[in-house]
């Protein structure tokens, strides 16, 4: 954060002692901050793009070149309507909800490694700080469903809590590999010790690449896990009642928390800025973390434009069923593997080639045998169905009406 | 006393914290109650984050906010009738106003003496804690990794911490137990 306002400094011309800290801090933290909420901007239109071209259709492409202005239209759109409350909503919740969405989204971008030495604040405990901060979202759902006085908001919020606490679980537990690997919680020093090694933590921890991935995108709750909103079962679940920039700040929060997946994966699992001469071109570091970003962005993308959404029971037993076993195992493998086979010092992709294969292999091989019981388990439901279905000569529609597909 | 932008972010945190911690006993709206909490719990946060204990801090907020007072919410949400606004209104008021008395009362005169028995005068040893606080100015970051070691070492913590952990895994195996239905 110094770095980026010295840095800013120079650039500008200005004398780096005339000011006191507290306000270099506060510049710093506002472009730092403006950058990053600004950003979803641009990557709604890269979102419509795609999801437009996995669907066969051509997006927008009306407004501007590319149609690249539609996002601002739509944002002037918003600063111009009217805000409308609810009768007998709880006033301070309804209004606070939107504020500490945002804020508990943007309060992640302090500890994203943007270069070598740029980051908002190297905490010793970056990765437990993301866990922390992610929780806020919880309550800011809670209150915007409560606040709202409507059943299909509080129910979107009911759900919301439910999946939001189970699925830190698996979070937390791949997490700690990349944590366990690099010996430190610093997202500063996780980067380093990537960089150091001149290889990434994918290759050692596949699964928990993925299981981290998996578990993010339901944590926004996006297809294919948005049950909070399922516009087509509860309408549009805890933003039902929100309008105008209210419900702008809900939207930017999901766009900006999608979008900063990409670089906490990176920075997590894909060495954040390393990549070819980083180290002393610093600007380089971000265009490698974006190129980083933006693939794994386009992951998420992917499974959004594709995947449709889970059913409840589905939801829930895919998380503690499969991923949270699944996520204890390659914790319990990695560390034992990771003391089994010493720490060479660096050597690169060629020189530690064994070690992946045990490392990446037995991680895999976890994520191949869980996918199994999967499988195996959804056939055996599907059966069970076709079961009830013929004993008892239920209609089709209401096999599932009745649960029996649940439990 | 020298205003410091450590003190107004103090004054602000100690503020916050017990003007809220006044807000949830006195609101009578049980999911205001909640809310208030969870801002109270966060201006403690905000005090470890003063002290120099980061970990401690983002535990706060993980355990404290993230787990316990979202476990209330979903309490609240779970009760019957959570629509109809008169049930989350607290009517016993004078149970209450009991109830805190007793625990006051408590606290004054069982734990004060206790805490003067082990601890001696607090007072002074806070006095001795403050001295050697501006002795060495720069307190390190790196108690997260002597807390880890702490629990796994034979003279540290590895008994209580290893009692513990049986002792909630069977309490929430036991939770289980309880709120399951028979499967008939």
């Amino acid at each position: 954060m110094e770095q980026l306002y010295i840095d800013l400094e120079n650039y500008l011309g200005i004398g780096t002692d005339s000011v006191p800290e507290v306000v270099r801090l506060a510049i710093a933290v506002l472009v730092l901050g403006t950058i990053f909420l600004l950003a979803p901007i641009l990557t709604i239109w890269v979102e419509r793009k795609v999801a437009a071209r996995f669907q066969n259709r051509i997006g927008p492409n009306r407004t501007g070149p590319y149609g690249l202005l539609q996002s601002f239209a739509d944002v002037l759109k918003l600063i111009g309507k009217e805000q409308i409350m609810p009768a007998h909503a709880d006033r301070i919740p309804f209004l606070f909800a939107p504020l500490l969405m945002v804020v508990s989204v943007i309060m992640i971008t302090a500890v994203i490694p943007l270069m070598p030495n740029y980051i908002g604040a190297d905490l010793s405990i970056g990765a437990l700080y993301f866990v922390a901060i992610g929780s806020l979202s919880t309550i800011a759902v809670v209150m915007a469903g409560w606040g709202s006085n409507n059943k299909y908001a509080l129910l979107g919020a009911f759900r919301t809590v439910a999946q939001l606490i189970s699925y830190e679980i698996p979070l937390v537990f791949s997490l700690l590999v990349p944590v366990l690997f690099a010996g430190t919680m610093s997202m500063v020093g996780i980067t380093q010790a990537q960089a150091d090694l001149d290889y990434w933590y994918i290759f050692l921890a596949p699964a928990s690449f993925l299981i981290f991935l998996f578990s993010n995108l339901a944590e926004i709750g996006r297809t294919p896990f948005d049950l909070l909103e399922a516009e087509s079962e509860l309408v549009a679940g805890y933003q039902i009642e929100y309008s105008a920039m209210p419900w702008g700040m809900f939207m930017l929060s999901e766009f900006l928390h999608a979008f900063l997946i990409g670089p906490l994966v990176a920075v997590l699992f894909l060495g954040g800025w390393d990549g070819p001469f980083a180290e002393d071109v610093p600007v380089l570091g971000v265009v490698y973390l974006v190129i980083k970003s933006m693939a794994v962005y386009f992951l998420g993308m992917w499974m959004r434009a594709t995947l449709p959404r889970f059913r409840i029971d589905q939801l829930m037993e895919f998380n503690w069923k499969f991923l949270v076993p699944l996520s204890i195992a390659n914790l319990l493998i990695a560390s034992f593997l990771w003391e089994l086979f010493p720490e060479p010092a660096g050597g690169g992709l060629v020189d530690n080639f064994p070690r992946f294969i045990v490392m990446g292999g037995s991680s895999l091989f976890t994520l191949m045998v869980g996918l199994e019981f999967l499988r195996r388990k959804s056939v055996e439901d599907r059966e069970r169905i076709a079961r009830l279905i013929d004993e008892k000569n239920y209609p089709l529609a209401t096999a599932d009406q009745t649960g029996v597909a649940g439990d | 006393m020298e205003l410091t932008w450590e003190l107004v972010a103090f004054l602000g945190f100690a503020v916050m914290t017990l003007g809220s911690g006044l807000m949830v006993v006195t609101s009578s709206n049980l999911f205001h109650s909640v809310l208030f909490l969870m801002t109270s719990l966060f201006g403690v946060a905000g005090l470890f984050v003063l002290l120099v204990a980061p970990f401690l801090a983002a535990i706060q907020v993980l355990v404290y906010i993230g787990a316990i007072a979202v476990l209330m919410l979903f309490v609240i949400m779970l009760t019957r009738q959570v629509m109809s606004r008169p049930e989350l209104y607290n009517q016993q008021m004078a149970g209450a106003l009991v109830a805190a008395a007793i625990l006051f009362l408590a606290l004054l005169f069982v734990l004060t003496p206790l805490a003067d028995e082990i601890g001696g005068d607090v007072a002074q040893v806070n006095a001795e804690v403050i001295a050697e606080a501006d002795d060495a100015p720069d307190v390190d970051y790196i108690t997260v990794e002597e807390l880890g070691r702490a629990f796994v070492t034979r003279n540290g913590f590895v008994l209580p911490f290893e009692v513990t952990s049986i002792l909630l895994t069977a309490a929430m195996i036991g939770a289980i137990v309880v709120a399951r239905e028979d499967e008939a």
